[in-house]
């Protein structure tokens, strides 16, 4: 708290003391307004929800095609060898790199926004279910099928309860890449509403304030998000299962 | 599959196992070059039949073309030579910034106190948002970049470092202090060495990260010349085949990056020391 409260002061001396124009470094008192100003005209809900949307339903697609493909690949060797070199290829590449060449291929809009966010947490996640399914262990597998489970059994019961730690992980990090990629798509493409696109709105227009609202709501986000979502998700499988070491 | 006891019973000879390892690796390099090839020649196919202009979808041919095209008149050196020095630039105010940060946190209680929250919030914050912002204060061009590559690539190090420094075990700063190391051979010689496998882990991740964010902030900055910069001029002149190619020179930097710097130096300090299975 205290260290909240420094950097505050700290910054309402900077932005008070004339060094630039208040234009550049509003003081807190002119974020504060701003911010109270869009919550109040509706705009600031608007836009967080059309960013919210977005990165909802590319993660949901996401974890569609990235969950299964990695159980598949960590269960059967052929599939892991026919998609790790493409995989290991396509990860060094930003998935912001892609937007000027999805723009042109989709147009501005919704499509390459999702687009991007889903390139971007798939990855992640992909990698991360691997690992988790192929870190399973054996005896467990043995045991099962021993009891005579079949397949679906076998990856209800065994292999994603075995591989949640590694997937509540690959969540995790997906999330934040698709965090990433949309506020950056939403700023390179310019949908018509977005967080991003607020942000660009604003540097056009010089509205510093607008922007520190607009930075303050995504960063309070991604901290409930880590916080709410994912903390709990890992409280009620892993931790309750006894898997990883307590923090 | 063979069970173990019937392998050894059926005593395979060292030639044996040695040829079914050789097929086995062989098998697997051909199913994932078939990945490729797969890929390959359904773009192909559907940049030459599926009904779009070549201009927009262009077949490798020509990407190929523009590769050749734009090494061959300096545009491509000229734009990653400018990437990867602000890359580096950035890098290490990243470096700086966050190894000496996040000592401060791992050692002294009150900078932790005081620092984490703040960490915690701005970590989840894409650096691409601040861009704008930055812009506004720095102006358009290299200062605002590598300034943005540094800040946002620089939590990720922070993060690890602290967490390095906490984990350095207490019973050798303990047996260090009882041997009468003064403040500086402790931190020389115990902190900074313990606690390098994390920072190593960090500084990893922090240049990934400055990669990622590096190409897309060029967008937006307006440099004078960069990949980023090209992707996005690219799209003036719908020079796709331009794109594709950059995208592709991207990522193999960013392999090579990843292969030959980092693996390089952990193998050298914290391998070789024994601190991580190699």
């Amino acid at each position: 708290m205290i260290g909240v409260v420094a950097v505050l002061a700290i910054w309402e001396a900077f932005a008070r003391s004339g060094m630039f124009s208040t234009a550049l470094t509003p003081p807190i008192e002119s974020i504060a307004a701003t911010m109270f100003d869009m919550i109040r005209d509706g705009s600031l809900l608007e836009n967080t929800l059309a960013t919210l949307a977005r990165v909802f339903l590319g993660f949901a697609i996401a974890v569609a095609i990235a969950v299964p493909l990695g159980v598949l690949m960590g269960r059967y060797w052929v599939v892991e060898r026919f998609f790790l070199p493409l995989i290991s290829v396509l990860v060094p590449i930003p998935s912001l790199a892609w937007v000027p060449l999805l723009l042109l291929w989709c147009g501005i809009g919704d499509t390459a926004t999702i687009l991007v966010v889903i390139y971007a947490a798939a990855f992640p996640l992909l990698y991360n279910v691997w690992r988790g399914v192929t870190a399973v262990n054996p005896l467990w597998i043995r045991a099962a099928r021993v009891m005579g489970a079949n397949q679906w059994t076998l990856l209800r019961k065994v292999i994603v309860p075995g591989a949640m730690p590694y997937i509540i992980t690959g969540a995790r990090l997906g999330f934040g890449r698709a965090w990433i990629g949309v506020v950056g798509a939403e700023l390179l493409a310019s949908p018509r509403l977005g967080l991003g696109e607020v942000i660009f709105n604003a540097g056009e227009y010089l509205q510093s304030s607008v922007m520190f609202s607009a930075i303050i709501v995504i960063g309070a986000l991604g901290v409930f998000f880590e916080r709410c979502v994912f903390q709990a998700m890992e409280t009620a499988t892993v931790r309750k299962w006894g898997m990883s070491a307590g923090r | 599959m063979a069970t173990i006891a019937q392998k050894r019973a059926s005593a395979r000879s060292l030639m044996e196992i040695r040829r079914h390892r050789a097929i086995t690796r062989a098998i697997s390099y051909a199913i994932g070059l078939s990945a490729f090839v797969i890929v390959a020649l359904g773009y192909e196919l559907f940049a030459r039949y599926g009904g779009f202009s070549p201009k927009l979808v262009p077949g490798l041919g020509a990407i190929a073309q523009a590769l050749v095209r734009l090494t061959a008149n300096g545009v491509l050196l000229a734009s990653a030579a400018a990437t990867l020095y602000r890359l580096i630039a950035g890098f290490l105010l990243a470096c700086v910034i966050g190894v000496s940060v996040g000592m401060l946190m791992g050692h002294y209680e009150w900078a932790e106190d005081t620092l984490l929250p703040l960490t915690t919030f701005f970590y989840p914050i894409p650096g691409l948002a601040y861009a704008p912002l930055f812009v506004m204060w720095f102006g358009l061009g290299d200062l605002p970049t590598i300034m943005l590559v540094g800040t946002s690539s620089c939590f990720v190090v922070i993060v690890n470092t602290w967490k390095g420094v906490k984990a350095v075990k207490p019973i050798w700063q303990r047996s260090a202090r009882a041997m009468g190391a003064t403040d500086r051979d402790l931190f020389l010689r115990v902190i900074l060495p313990g606690s390098l496998p994390y920072i190593l882990i960090g500084l990893r991740l922090g240049l990934a990260n400055a990669w990622r964010i590096l190409i897309a902030v060029e967008m937006v900055t307006s440099v004078q010349r960069g990949l980023g910069w090209m992707i996005f001029g690219a799209q003036t002149f719908l020079n796709t085949d331009v794109m594709l190619a950059t995208i592709v020179v991207i990522g193999a930097i960013g392999l090579l990056l990843e292969k030959q710097v980092f693996q390089r130096v952990e193998n050298y300090t914290v391998a070789r020391w024994g601190m991580i299975a190699t």
